[in-house]
């Protein structure tokens, strides 16, 4: 019988620091046996539970996309004593990854509409996953457009792939910062605001929204103004979790489990549901 | 099979004969703990002069505090489960409220998509002799919540007390083999069934019953309801209710770190404590006793029902009977059910 709460054993193979004030790193780790690999197939939007022994686990969406194969890749916030102790992590260490947990992007609904995705700060983690899914794909799928913003220029996530992706013209990127810098020649402004300049078109498309809670709250009407309807608003949530699999019982919104459930809601749903997260 | 009959002097000696097959775990008086469900090594511990005992059984299947696995740091590959034996158990003596509560935990536990590796091992391979409850307590309400002082549910043997006997009655074929293969039972008379309906009657009229009926439209609306500024005012969040819950499930994971080892344990944990879902962030989405309370009512009588279509409650009392400032959950019932929950 599988034994849900036994991790696989991976190696640290890559620290990246993300942010200038160091709080973000990116792990990718590699899965030491062959088979768990195998056993780990993803999809965006799924999150798996990683451990440092001796300190616990905690829920990470994964960053990475299943066509980059070989390694999962996380970005971590040091914020507590799990975040913490993997910031401590150098390369070759080992950790313990438990997944892949809860549901995924509705990916096949996305298929031959437009798709946008819009970002906040550190949350991008998921989003890069599908973008980056979506592309090994690209017929698949109409218009990609993704708005993202971050307080200040340092502390956006994925830099390079940010300014190498702003060049393709199969993708419109609107990257926005808070407030820049003297080296920032981008867009300055909320997320809200440069996605209604932006305007993408609600016809025919879907829209992902993961962010901190004060940008979804303002951006969600501005969505709707644009048309997008509550089952074409798609968001990822983030709960104190500790089992990943339905069963610890503190994830819930309602009689749903946003572990097991979600971590992946239509605005539709979420609206079905008390407002309690 | 009929119903059978086994006279109370004999219950010990057929029991007795189970060891060699089967851990026992019974009611025994514990000194410091009350009436508990333990394993037992020695009938003479079993006692059967109780109503209920105070923590549920379900820590037979669900223990307090596991060992998930341990991990040593000198080989960091190395996690190593505990080693759970496949030893057959019978839990002997349980109430039908706790029984019925066993059937709940496997809807938590074993889901078919997710499998509990632990509950499942402890609760495979075990079965449930019953003692139906002729005398209940002042805070019995299972007839409120679906149950019954003689329910089946969840027992593969159900004894009824008749005085000089126990009629009992094979409810699975389990149940029904361990009955056959043992000299101290036979066939019920006439006399025997008479006595044993009486027993029931009389207990299914002792026991309290109040009308819940209104309680799924209240709740279906009942998110906002003034109520639950109210009913939290008096609890001081301290869990018990949770604890001695045969139904409640949530826990807690986490490393304990030694020197060269450690171990990552579960333990039960609480939905009435504020750090249980406290982001790191230092976000809260339940971060007042209301928000607490209505979660652990709504959980019971609404979420759960939602999942599994039966309340997750049993109605056994103990929440009752052991709250500290007496937070009656049957007042609260009531109130909702009727119209003291306030117009939402």
């Amino acid at each position: 019988m599988k034994n849900p709460y036994l991790p696989f054993s991976a190696r640290v193979d890559r620290v990246k620091i993300e942010t200038e004030d160091n709080n973000i790193k990116s792990f990718d780790f590699i899965l030491l046996n062959k088979s768990d690999e195998d056993a780990f197939t993803y999809l965006p939007g799924q999150f798996a539970e990683v451990s440092v022994f001796g300190k616990g686990e905690a829920p990470f969406g994964m960053a990475s996309s299943p066509t980059e194969s070989g390694y999962l890749k996380f970005s971590i916030n040091k914020v507590g004593v799990v975040t913490e102790a993997l910031h401590n992590l150098e390369e070759g260490e080992i950790v313990g990854i438990r997944g892949p947990l809860g549901n995924h992007y509705p990916l096949d609904e996305f298929e031959g509409k437009d798709v946008v995705i819009v970002g906040g700060g550190f949350a991008f983690t998921t989003l890069r996953s599908l973008l980056i899914y979506m592309q090994k794909s690209r017929d698949k799928y109409k218009d990609i457009t993704v708005i993202y913003g971050a307080r200040s220029p340092g502390l956006l996530l994925y830099r390079d792939e940010l300014e190498k992706w702003q060049n393709q013209d199969d993708l419109k990127m609107h990257i926005t910062v808070d407030k820049g810098d003297e080296s920032w020649n981008g867009l300055v402004g909320f997320v809200p605001n440069v996605t209604k300049d932006a305007a993408p078109s609600s016809e025919n498309a879907y829209v992902i929204v993961c962010g901190p809670p004060i940008m979804i709250k303002f951006t969600i009407p501005v969505l709707t103004e644009l048309g997008f309807t509550p089952d074409r608003i798609i968001l990822s949530l983030e709960m104190r979790m500790k089992c990943g699999i339905g069963m610890c019982g503190r994830c819930n919104i309602g009689s749903k489990y946003v572990c097991k459930d979600g971590p992946v809601f239509t605005l539709e749903e979420l609206r079905k549901l008390p407002d309690e997260y | 099979m009929e119903e059978q009959v086994i006279e109370k002097k004999d219950i010990k000696s057929w029991i007795e004969g189970l060891f060699a097959d089967y851990e026992v775990y019974a009611p025994v008086l514990d000194e410091k703990k009350g009436k508990v469900y333990k394993k037992v090594e020695s009938t003479e511990d079993i006692n059967l002069e109780f109503l209920n005992s105070k923590n549920s059984p379900k820590d037979i299947y669900f223990p307090q505090t596991e060992r998930l696995f341990s991990f040593s740091r000198k080989d960091e590959m190395g996690l190593i489960p505990p080693h759970m034996d496949d030893k057959k158990k019978i839990v002997f003596g349980i109430r039908p409220c706790d029984a019925m509560a066993f059937t709940m935990l496997d809807k938590v536990f074993v889901s078919g998509e997710n499998n509990d590796f632990y509950f499942i091992k402890r609760s495979e391979n075990t079965l449930t002799i019953g003692i139906g409850c002729i005398k209940p307590d002042s805070t019995c309400f299972c007839k409120v919540v679906g149950g019954e002082p003689s329910s089946e549910e969840g027992l593969d043997i159900l004894l009824i007390d008749t005085g000089k006997e126990y009629v009992a009655e094979p409810v699975t074929d389990k149940g029904k083999s361990l009955i056959e293969g043992s000299s101290f039972f036979k066939e019920a008379t006439p006399e025997n069934i008479r006595l044993k309906e009486e027993a029931i009657t009389n207990a299914n009229e002792k026991i309290q019953e109040f009308d819940i009926s209104g309680l799924k439209e209240r709740l279906d609306r009942g998110f906002d309801l003034p109520v639950w500024a109210k009913i939290h005012e008096k609890c001081v969040g301290c869990g018990i209710c949770t604890f001695l819950c045969p139904t409640c499930h949530c826990f807690d994971i986490l490393d304990e770190e030694g020197k060269e080892y450690g171990e990552r344990i579960r333990i039960w944990d609480s939905c009435q404590f504020p750090l249980f879902t406290k982001h790191a962030s230092g976000a809260n989405p339940r971060p007042t006793g209301k928000e607490r309370m209505r979660q652990r009512i709504m959980h019971k009588f609404k979420y759960f029902v939602e999942n599994n279509d039966i309340f997750a409650c049993v109605g056994c009392g103990r929440c009752v009977k052991y709250c500290p400032v007496n937070l009656d959950i049957r007042e609260v019932l009531k109130s909702l059910a009727g119209d003291g929950g306030g117009k939402s």
